[in-house]
């Protein structure tokens, strides 16, 4: 009774997780990505699309919300889950506040993946008559792929930590099994359970990053 | 295609990286820029080749200037040149046949021609076989080779070489000269090559500019230079590809300066063509009461034609000397008189 009682809320919470790792992640590199490839073009330093006013500006706004703390920034953001969603309590309207948590944190992960290819290929792409979206689409992105593998990677498992704490305040998924029963209600083998479950999680993604990953740099 | 710059200044905050260049490279030949690395020989390619813009001044490519062209017009102009690289910059995520394919993709060729031109140019550069490899696989000459395949896929009409041959050994670099002045032929290319090294200047080029302090300091044939060296920094370039080719070998390369003694050498003189087969030496010694004892020696290659030299002590009175040094003057064949230790 008691081992069945724990395999069916750690899977319903195991689900919740997923899906809100899963769904974030998407969307945190459907605004992430954009914005992490126009940090690195409009950099002077890199030269791709030099304007030096708007990386400025970009720049403030990702460190601004970077180091903003995850849990204020989504009590921040639960009336905006609120007009998109339409509720600000459960493991859908956890996704709006992670994914936006998440963006500058994609954003600075791609944009350091784009800054580490070789500047001398992208003269060389420019001098045989490439548009700027050629050098993005064409250059800076296959030629990153392996270091934005690995950054994806670390964006999962950042995003699986944050799902884990939305958790405490009624977000669902296995963060917030472990206070309502391990804390709250002293289930100290629920707790332990759902521990290892994240623990797994991130161990397998990990992996996976990592093959995927070495398996790119391989092929060169 | 000719290029034609017309004073052509560049200051990157407060160094004047090129000042003031006019320089006019004819149609249809290799052209040599040679200056030692801080002569401003990348910034004034960068302006040549389109990649930035000139503070003052013009750029000509036949008598369309091109320095002013903007966005659409300036990524047409820079489809139809080609350009290869010290370290070569061949993108590591593709294989070698499709790095020659982007130059092509990015105009837009259609998927079967850009397959049959890509096969022709690995043909042409000798690596038809490699064509599936990674580029990390490839040696340094094999990665140029392709890098000058990729170059030449959009058929442009001018190549810049930025110091194309600086990373390879000696035989590669040779081998990939001898491409580029085939290739130079075949497709009636203007190309211009920026290197630090005056072997490379022997070996593929026509004319040559010498670069020096961001301004062209002398400029002419390959065998003006080499036999009326006029300024100290192209006597230079000279000296040191003497010594360093003795020091390489005295007996297995043919045509090379080979020292039998390491001390004296007080003259250098230069024949250029059909002088190197006269016996003027034996004649002056004959005429004047002067002796020769010949420290080194030995011929220069150029495309065209070829200049012998010597080094040399001439001993004897010192009018007499005086006398035979202008004579051998007269006679077309220059005499330098080096400051002890500077042959080495």
């Amino acid at each position: 009774m008691d081992i069945q009682q724990i395999v069916n809320l750690v899977g319903t919470a195991t689900l919740q997780t997923l899906s809100m790792v899963f769904f974030s992640t998407v969307f945190s590199l459907i605004l992430g990505l954009p914005l992490g490839i126009l940090l690195c073009v409009t950099d002077p330093a890199t030269g791709i699309m030099p304007k030096p006013v708007l990386n400025q500006i970009l720049t403030r706004i990702v460190n601004v919300l970077r180091s903003f703390p995850f849990i204020i920034l989504m009590i921040l953001l639960f009336p905006l889950a609120r007009v998109i969603v339409g509720t600000s309590i459960g493991t859908t309207a956890t996704i709006v506040p992670l994914s936006i948590a998440a963006a500058p944190f994609v954003a600075r992960v791609i944009e350091s993946a784009l800054k580490e290819v070789d500047p001398g290929v992208v003269q060389a792409a420019r001098a045989m008559g490439s548009t700027n979206f050629q050098i993005i689409m064409k250059v800076l992105l296959p030629e990153a792929m392996p270091s934005l593998v690995s950054g994806i990677t670390l964006t999962i498992i950042n995003l699986i930590g944050y799902s884990a704490m939305a958790g405490a305040i009624g977000g669902g998924g296995l963060g917030d099994l472990a206070i309502r029963y391990g804390y709250q209600r002293f289930r100290t083998d629920i707790m332990v359970v759902s521990v290892i479950v994240i623990l797994v999680l991130v161990e397998v993604i990990q992996v996976i990053g990592t093959k995927i990953s070495s398996h790119l740099i391989a092929k060169r | 295609m000719q290029i034609r710059l017309n004073s052509l200044c560049r200051t990157y905050g407060d160094v004047h990286a090129v000042q003031n260049v006019s320089l006019t490279i004819p149609s249809n030949i290799i052209f040599g820029i040679i200056g030692k690395s801080g002569a401003g020989k990348s910034s004034l390619v960068r302006l040549i080749s389109l990649l930035e813009k000139p503070d003052s001044g013009e750029v000509y490519y036949d008598d369309e200037r091109v320095d002013t062209l903007e966005k659409d017009a300036l990524i047409q102009r820079r489809r139809r040149i080609g350009m290869i690289f010290q370290n070569f910059n061949l993108f590591s995520s593709r294989t070698a046949a499709r790095n020659v394919a982007y130059p092509l993709e990015i105009c837009g060729t259609p998927k079967d021609e850009i397959k049959r031109r890509v096969s022709e140019l690995l043909e042409l550069v000798g690596l038809a076989d490699r064509g599936n490899a990674p580029v990390s696989t490839l040696s340094g000459g094999q990665k140029q080779r392709i890098a000058i395949a990729r170059a030449l896929a959009t058929k442009p009409d001018i190549l810049f070489c930025d110091e194309a041959t600086s990373a390879l050994d000696p035989q590669t670099t040779h081998s990939i000269l001898q491409l580029i002045r085939d290739i130079q032929k075949k497709m009636n290319l203007t190309v211009v090559m920026i290197t630090h090294q005056m072997e490379v200047v022997r070996d593929a080029c026509e004319q040559v500019a010498v670069l020096d302090g961001g301004s062209v300091v002398e400029q002419g044939t390959v065998e003006e230079l080499f036999s009326h060296p006029k300024t100290a920094v192209t006597k230079d370039f000279l000296s040191h590809i003497s010594s360093q080719d003795a020091i390489d070998s005295a007996t297995e390369k043919e045509g090379e300066l080979v020292r039998w003694s390491n001390d004296g050498g007080e003259y250098a003189l230069r024949f250029v063509g059909s002088k190197t087969g006269e016996p003027v030496l034996s004649r002056l010694s004959r005429k004047f009461n002067v002796e020769f004892n010949i420290r080194a020696g030995g011929i220069q290659r150029l495309p065209e034609n070829e200049i012998g030299t010597l080094l040399t002590d001439i001993s004897g009175d010192k009018k007499e000397v005086e006398a035979a040094i202008a004579y051998l003057k007269e006679q077309g064949i220059i005499v330098e008189k080096l400051s002890k230790g500077e042959a080495d």
